[in-house]
């Protein structure tokens, strides 16, 4: 015998299916357009190895923590076009999107430089 | 009816939850907890356990196992072979990790039951987790050496491919070898720890006889076709800088040596006998590993979900550092090992949280290798992860080497060092 218990389910429970796979979707599509909360704080985690924790160097090294934000915008995108001299900051900085660059310079400007 | 009404609420009620958690998610929002457990204090497990403390303000709860009760570095250690550094300007301690509160427990983890999601201990209690996280480094294989497999052996030909006493014991080696000695090194063939550590090690060993044993020689053998990092720029310094000192031996594969002879084996090549013979044997992930049951690559290595760098197999296990089967143009390093750690800890603070990982992260390498006891060069790179691929890419472009060697970059380099360990360590 077919099952037919699709068929002669109450019509409201289709429409609970329905409302909640939307709603889930919906969720989704939400959840994918939320910025990532710790983006910048992970990005800026890659360059404590050498400029120290939270951007405070324990010298030899530049500290970030504090820096104005457009001062490291301009020397990242200065290291990235080639235009300022390093030793290894123009191949890293070519690693970085435009964007990638504001986020880190935006998170390091909130940074006490202690 | 009623029923169906209630279960539409119910559908309603989920929906809205999803809604709410996706628009909930900001920096500090559902807060992390529960045990974390850290198998290894070196590059990756210390910077795990300091960035876990350091991003949840202290709300988990963090116990590191190490046997050793200092940390001795890798990156550097070289110097100390070549004779211009001492062992106690590479070492460091874990009082700064105990300052956060993580817990250190100086013992062996043994083995790992993941179904109970507990750490055993060589001496001590169990300890249980809700995220494991093993950063063991690396084993040899011994049997790929049959006559160095065994104490009394290695304690003759010398790996110190582990900072600490073995690279003191080379030191020693090398003070006692009479000039016009020949010291010899053999290179695994790759994947192995730090791809230009052999290399910088020759040049080091170079820098003493120059100035101490002229009239000796290093004889470099490397299972690789050719120098397997930073090429041009180490032969020039072999063609240069050390002319008549060092000679580079490309397909050397090593079969096995004679001990009391110094002498070393290989598959397509004549023997070679040496006045001091350092021999670095192929690797695998450290045993922790292996008894976790997280070694999937080739019996070696421990694949891992580069956004978590939770195993592929073992669930609530992390794998960092050397023992990872690497993504391509990833090198097992001390640096990226503090750069996995750092992913690693921002994805086990979202689990815990019950909030999804990062989809986008970034990182970097940077490796400096010593030519002379000050001149320096580097190769660096940016990885970022690659969604369709599921696994980190270098960043088209972005990476490089240095154009010569320079005391500038000697001077960077011990800046890295400081930072890199008060940003691991403190």
């Amino acid at each position: 015998m077919p099952d037919n218990s699709l068929l002669t389910e109450d019509p409201l429970r289709h429409f609970t299916v329905v409302i909640g796979t939307a709603l889930a979707v919906v969720a989704g599509i939400a959840y994918a357009q939320t910025p990532d909360p710790n983006l910048a704080r992970n990005i800026a985690a890659g360059c404590a190895n050498c400029h120290g924790t939270n951007g405070v160097s324990q010298g030899g090294n530049s500290s970030l923590a504090g820096m104005a934000r457009q001062d490291l915008v301009a020397k990242m995108k200065e290291y990235k076009a080639g235009t300022r001299p390093a030793t290894i900051m123009h191949q890293l900085a070519k690693g970085y999107s435009d964007e990638q660059i504001e986020l880190l310079a935006a998170w390091f400007a909130a940074q006490p430089a202690k | 009816m009623s029923i169906e009404r209630r279960n539409f609420l119910k559908a309603l009620c989920a929906g809205g939850a999803l809604v709410t958690v996706g628009g909930c998610a900001t920096p500090g929002g559902p807060r992390a907890s529960g045990k974390v457990v850290i198998v290894g204090a070196g590059y990756g497990g210390a910077t795990a356990a300091k960035y876990l403390s350091l991003w949840s303000n202290g709300s988990v709860d963090i116990t590191v196992v190490e046997p050793n009760a200092e940390f001795v570095s890798c990156p550097l250690s070289n110097l100390v072979i070549g004779g211009s550094k001492q062992l106690a300007d590479i070492t460091v301690g874990y009082d700064g990790l105990r300052k956060r509160g993580i817990k250190i427990v100086r013992d062996t983890a043994t083995a790992v039951d993941p179904d109970r999601r507990v750490v055993k201990l060589a001496a001590g209690a169990d300890l249980p987790y809700d995220r494991l996280i093993l950063s063991p480094g690396i084993e040899f294989l011994w049997n790929n050496v049959p006559a160095l497999n065994n104490a009394a052996a290695q304690s003759s030909i010398l790996h110190a491919w582990k900072a600490g006493p073995q690279t003191v014991a080379l030191r020693k080696q090398l003070e006692a070898m009479p000039d016009g000695g020949v010291y010899a090194l053999s290179i695994p063939v790759a994947p192995y720890r730090c791809p230009p550590g052999p290399y910088e090690r020759a040049c080091q060993v170079a820098w003493y006889f120059k100035r101490a044993k002229p009239k000796s020689k290093v004889l470099i053998l490397d299972g690789n076709g050719d120098v397997t990092s930073k090429g041009p720029l180490f032969k020039k310094a072999w063609a240069e800088e050390y002319k008549g000192i060092v000679e580079y031996r490309p397909n050397h594969v090593l079969t096995d040596v004679d001990v009391r002879t110094q002498t070393a084996k290989f598959e397509t090549h004549d023997e070679v006998k040496a006045t001091v013979l350092n021999v670095v044997p192929p690797m695998r992930a450290g045993n922790i590993a292996q008894q976790a049951g997280v070694i999937t690559a080739n019996n070696r290595w421990c694949e891992v979900d580069f956004l978590s760098f939770e195993s592929i197999k073992v669930k609530n296990v992390h794998v960092l550092g050397d023992a990872i089967q690497i993504a391509p143009a990833m090198p097992k390093s001390g640096h990226m090992a503090n750069q996995h750690a750092k992913v690693c800890a921002a994805a086990v603070l979202q689990l815990l949280a019950g909030q999804p990982v990062s989809p986008t992260p970034i990182i970097t390498n940077t490796c400096y290798s010593f030519i002379t006891d000050s001149d320096v060069v580097h190769v660096d790179s940016v990885h970022r992860y690659d969604a369709e691929k599921k696994t980190f890419l270098t960043v088209p472009g972005s990476g490089g080497v240095s154009p010569a060697m320079s005391a500038i970059e000697g001077s960077y380099a011990f800046a890295w060092a400081k930072n890199i360990w008060a940003d691991t360590f403190a």
